[in-house]
């Protein structure tokens, strides 16, 4: 009896030990594990990966002269193999011209209007998610690392708040289904952490590739509240409060998602 | 030739939940618009439930049925699970609907679904009926609750046959 007791002190010690282990190592897990094997597979291979197509027509409009400048994005930051290494992975980032915080596909606005004098392409069309795919697609495999600037930090903090509220007529915050919830099941949909670190995305339900804000829209709809306007500032504080919750994680661009 | 990606196979298009495609979303605002106008009606709260049915009338449990194993109606499958062997997806993050008649009083069930927050203010289970101190609801569903009264009745009549 006493021997039993002792043995199974022994085992609770030895199992607060591996949880107390457990507890220290990284537990934050991209919605690439909770999708099924062979999307997980189409997700690896480049030759299978949707994504891709959105990535090689980035590097062709890369490498191509726009708007009253005749300058390519290539010509002011470089062609080869190392130009945008990494840069995704800090986005967004501190504008301190404008004074705001502005997202990658913001910048690369920015740039097409502002130095290279051409119209714009609006969000969510071919061209931006292509140029913004080509870029992030530079930082795959680096860990997400937030711009340092202090002036980020209210814009993570309403970011952070906006996560928390509830929203539409059912009423949910995307806490309580992504924090608390993540690993169940919405009907058949498994609820991933949320992890911002596979966009532009290829969606097999849009049968096309997207970006995050397209993805929040979605959950936006699904809990009938009103999406915000493409580019809007609740987007932008949503993604960089994202991006500081999943530092660290590795970037995966182009993600493919169910 | 270098070989594009993505041309080998088809990808294939899964079972689409939470993000409906647009024709669902649309059908969604359809059927919206066609009950636009339902109002809250009013209810008495009594110890923790709500003794008298919602606009007087009872409810069909079969209607009731219907609704709650419909996704964009009831939606109560998106988190429930429940004596539905017709459906092949049901949620997980909520108690199984079987045996909640058994469970609870008919006046007990009707408040959960009318207003769960009123039992547990963390409740992530909508309230079915009500419409204030909701954030951003969307044009096609402001200010009409998810049930009107008739619907709430048929929902409270099915789950009293679950025992
Ligand atoms: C009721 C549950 C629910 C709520 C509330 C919700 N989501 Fe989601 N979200 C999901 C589900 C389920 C998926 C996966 C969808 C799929 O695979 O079809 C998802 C996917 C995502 C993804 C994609 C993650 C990836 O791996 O690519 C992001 C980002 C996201 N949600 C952000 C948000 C934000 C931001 C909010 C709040 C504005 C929110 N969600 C609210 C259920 C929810
Ligand atoms: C977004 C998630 C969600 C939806 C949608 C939802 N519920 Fe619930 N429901 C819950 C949770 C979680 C509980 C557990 C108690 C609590 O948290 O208040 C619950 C509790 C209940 C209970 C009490 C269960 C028991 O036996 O203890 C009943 C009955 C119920 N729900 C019925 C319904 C019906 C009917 C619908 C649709 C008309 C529905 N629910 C929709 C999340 C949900």
């Amino acid at each position: 009896m006493i021997r039993r007791r002792g043995a199974a002190l022994a085992l609770l010690l030895a199992l607060a030990t591996v949880a107390t282990r457990v507890e220290a190592q990284d537990t934050r897990r991209s919605g690439f594990m909770f999708m099924s094997p062979g999307t997980q597979a189409m997700q690896r291979d480049d030759m299978e990966n949707p994504g891709m197509l959105a990535v090689l027509d980035g590097a062709e409009l890369w490498a191509k002269p726009a708007g009253t400048s005749g300058r390519s994005c290539a010509d002011c930051h470089g062609g080869g193999a190392e130009a945008m290494r990494g840069v995704a992975a800090r986005y967004p980032a501190f504008d301190a011209t404008r004074g705001e915080a502005i997202d990658l596909a913001g910048r690369i606005l920015q740039c097409r209007a502002e130095r290279q004098g051409d119209a714009p392409p609006p969000r969510e069309s071919r061209t931006l998610l292509a140029l913004t795919a080509f870029v992030a697609h530079r930082a795959r495999g680096m860990p997400v690392a937030p711009d340092a600037d202090p002036r980020m930090t209210p814009v993570v903090e309403a970011g952070r708040a906006l996560w928390h509220k509830r929203l539409g007529q059912l009423d949910l915050s995307c806490a309580q289904c992504h924090d608390d919830n993540a690993g169940q099941k919405l009907a058949s949909a498994p609820i991933p952490e949320a992890h911002p670190t596979g966009y532009p995305i290829y969606r097999l339900e849009w049968q096309t590739t997207g970006s995050l804000q397209r993805r929040i829209r979605g959950c936006l709809t699904g809990v009938r509240a009103e999406p915000f306007a493409y580019g809007a500032d609740e987007y932008i504080a949503l993604e960089a409060f994202l991006m500081e919750r999943a530092r660290g994680m590795e970037i995966e661009t182009p993600g493919v998602r169910p | 030739m270098r070989r594009r990606p993505g041309r080998r196979r088809r990808a294939r298009r899964p079972a689409a939940v939470f993000a409906r495609p647009p024709v669902l979303a649309l059908l969604a605002a359809l059927l919206a618009s066609a009950t636009a106008g339902a109002q809250v009606v009013p209810y008495t709260i009594v110890a923790d439930g709500i003794p008298e049915p919602l606009g007087g009338a009872a409810g069909d449990p079969a209607r009731g049925r219907a609704i709650v194993a419909d996704r964009q109606k009831g939606l109560c499958i998106l988190c429930h699970s429940g004596p539905f062997p017709e459906l092949r997806f049901m949620g997980t993050l909520a108690p199984d609907l079987a045996g909640a008649g058994a469970r609870w009083s008919t006046a007990q069930l009707r408040l959960r679904i009318v207003d769960a927050a009123r039992l547990n203010p963390d409740t992530i289970m909508p309230a079915y009926h009500r419409t204030d101190g909701l954030a951003r609801v969307a044009p096609a569903w402001r200010d009409r609750p998810i049930l009107d009264a008739a619907g709430i009745e048929d929902v409270v009549a099915y789950l009293e046959t679950l025992r």
